[in-house]
């Protein structure tokens, strides 16, 4: 909004150009970063990854003409590709159940304030503030036989006779590293659920309460009707995170045993850095762009209907 | 909620335990880094063999803690600067493509990492921005804009309005009322936006593993993995967790330091939903 008034002295650029034209001009000066910045490195890279996707493209030669649908297709006699999609929906169906529940039960343990759940709060977000890749490389000595916590003390006390195998299987290596995620995020879901928690009115729960509701139908029927629109938030960001999970399969457990916990984005990485070809690595990043749009879509409308009702 | 300490100490003990649970690996990571391993530097008691591994490692614990100190100030710079101008723009002024610019920026959220990091790739290198810090920087820049542009304008839009005015009125221009008048009130902003820009930033590992192949060039968690890998056969878990604690330390310190910042990042994110 430009503002009305003029200053006391104007300089002789605004009096040529009059004060809201004035304004108008200071202001894209100072979209100007912004703008070359977004252009630069977003507009163009997205025009040239969709273009790279339609052509023979190689992290070596660069352009060698277009060849469209070779790219796409390529994936049929891809063996890593039907089992990588499915990992990673299996990762993030497993994830997101216990992200946003745990999340919920977090927060549900801090709404009230005081110096107990203040430290259980910073407790709770302190795994979140360490990088992925630093709690990946943590959790890799963790689950070690040799230096972690848990299977040494335990075969000294007799209890196990070799060391836990944490990653030996595809199953373990699942279920190890959602652990690792759970244990690193569950505090960034607790506090967006919080903040949902926090901005329903009391005066609901207690003439609920009044109205002689018991605690469980309050949660049900009250609570997590009007946390929708944080829960959706949750739902939006958890998915999305999971899908494109890459540090921890890429630092924890190398796609390894024999493949079968490799992502998608390890996928686009090994097509485009190991089998060099930028093209056939573009043409799968335009795969998982339009599966995410499609599904930001659906969950956005959710989200919106979460609100209105 | 009435209650007396008798029915609360079952509350305490679980909340307590779960509070444990996550502290947990944090702690027994400074612990391993210093106790005795065999097959590691520090091979008995306890002491600081570990880090000296880490020291004398490929090109020294320095040279890569510099190179991540180098990508975190470039990219908490350019995440300000740009924003901030942005912000401004955005929030005080009116022209046109002005609300089609700021969906853009935040249109950047929607575009996964890999599919702009393959791209980019090629792209740096036609700038001549291969294998650089400045580059990298950059690219972490660019992912924190969304995020930053939307925080700055938020910022700006709750600074009254009168505020402004009077200062343009008394002869200030929009620098200097940018400078003197917003700046100051915008701090708690800046401060949430620069924090999150440096937790990005030092503890990023998809794009230098994709734009930093000069291994005296790595940042520190492509170093620290990397130093993982090539000690195959005599696999060093010591020397790893000393670098998980030198990695974290700063994020730690960070975060306990300005919490109220971080709470509000999320805050303002949860809100925007």
């Amino acid at each position: 909004m430009a503002t009305t008034r003029t200053p006391a002295k104007p300089s002789l650029l605004v009096s040529w150009l009059g004060w809201r034209r004035f304004r108008q001009v200071q202001g894209i000066g100072y979209a100007v970063p912004v703008a070359v910045y977004v252009v630069v490195l977003f507009v163009m890279p997205l025009l040239l990854v969709g273009r790279m996707s339609l052509s023979d493209w190689q992290l070596l030669t660069g352009d060698r003409g277009v060849n469209f649908p070779r790219d796409f297709t390529s994936f049929s006699t891809n063996t890593l590709f039907w089992p990588a999609v499915v990992f990673t929906i299996e990762y993030t169906i497993l994830v997101t159940i216990l992200l946003i529940g745990l999340g919920l039960g977090l927060a549900l343990v801090v709404q009230e304030s005081g110096r107990w759940v203040g430290f259980l709060r910073t407790s709770f977000l302190l795994p979140g503030a360490i990088g992925l890749a630093t709690a990946s490389l943590l959790a890799w000595g963790f689950y070690s036989p040799s230096i972690g916590p848990i299977s040494p003390p335990l075969e000294q006390l007799g209890l196990i006779n070799s060391p836990i195998q944490f990653l030996g299987t595809s199953l373990s290596s699942l279920l190890s590293t959602t652990l690792l995620i759970v244990w690193k995020y569950s505090g960034f879901y607790m506090l967006i659920l919080l903040v949902g928690l926090q901005s329903i009115s009391p005066e609901v729960l207690e003439a609920a309460a009044l109205d002689g509701a018991g605690r469980w139908q309050i949660f049900r029927y009250i609570t997590l009707p009007l946390l929708r629109p944080s829960l959706a938030l949750s739902l939006i960001l958890c998915i999305t995170g999971s899908l494109l999970a890459f540090d921890q399969f890429y630092i924890l457990t190398k796609g390894g045993p024999d493949n079968t916990t490799i992502t998608v984005v390890q996928l686009i990485y090994r097509e485009a850095f190991q089998r060099t070809n930028l093209g056939t690595a573009a043409a799968l990043s335009i795969m998982v762009l339009a599966v995410l749009l499609v599904l930001n879509v659906f969950q956005f409308r959710g989200l919106r209907f979460g609100r209105a009702g | 909620m009435r209650s007396n300490g008798l029915t609360r100490t079952p509350y305490y003990v679980l909340t307590g335990g779960l509070a444990i649970l996550f502290l947990f690996p944090l702690l027994w990571s400074a612990v391993a880094s210093v106790s005795g391993q065999p097959g590691t530097a520090q091979a008995s008691g306890y002491g600081f063999g570990n880090y000296s591994t880490l020291f004398n490692y490929g090109a020294g614990l320095g040279q890569y803690i510099l190179n991540s100190t180098i990508v975190s100030v470039l990219t908490v710079g350019l995440t300000l600067s740009v924003s901030l101008l942005g912000g401004y723009a955005f929030a005080a002024f009116a022209f046109p493509g002005r609300d089609a610019l700021f969906l853009l920026t935040l249109a950047i959220l929607m575009v996964p990492y890999a599919t702009l990091l393959i791209p980019l790739y090629v792209v740096l290198k036609d700038l001549g921005l291969q294998d650089s810090l400045v580059g990298l920087s950059l690219v972490l820049a660019l992912f924190q804009l969304p995020f930053a542009t939307f925080m700055m304008r938020i910022s700006f839009e709750a600074v009254p309005r009168e505020l402004e005015e009077s200062a343009l009125v008394d002869g200030c221009g929009s620098f200097g009322v940018l400078r003197r008048i917003l700046l100051p009130a915008v701090r708690p902003g800046i401060i949430t936006v620069g924090l999150f820009a440096f937790l990005a930033a030092w503890n990023d590992f998809i794009a230098p593993l994709i734009l930093i192949s000069d291994s005296t060039k790595q940042p520190l968690p492509l170093a620290i993995a990397t130093l993982r890998q090539q000690t195959m056969g005599v696999i060093d878990y010591g020397a790893t967790e000393a670098g998980v604690v030198v990695l974290a330390a700063p994020c730690l310190v960070a975060f306990l330091l300005l919490q109220r910042h971080y709470v509000r990042g999320f805050m303002s994110g949860a809100i925007k939903g």
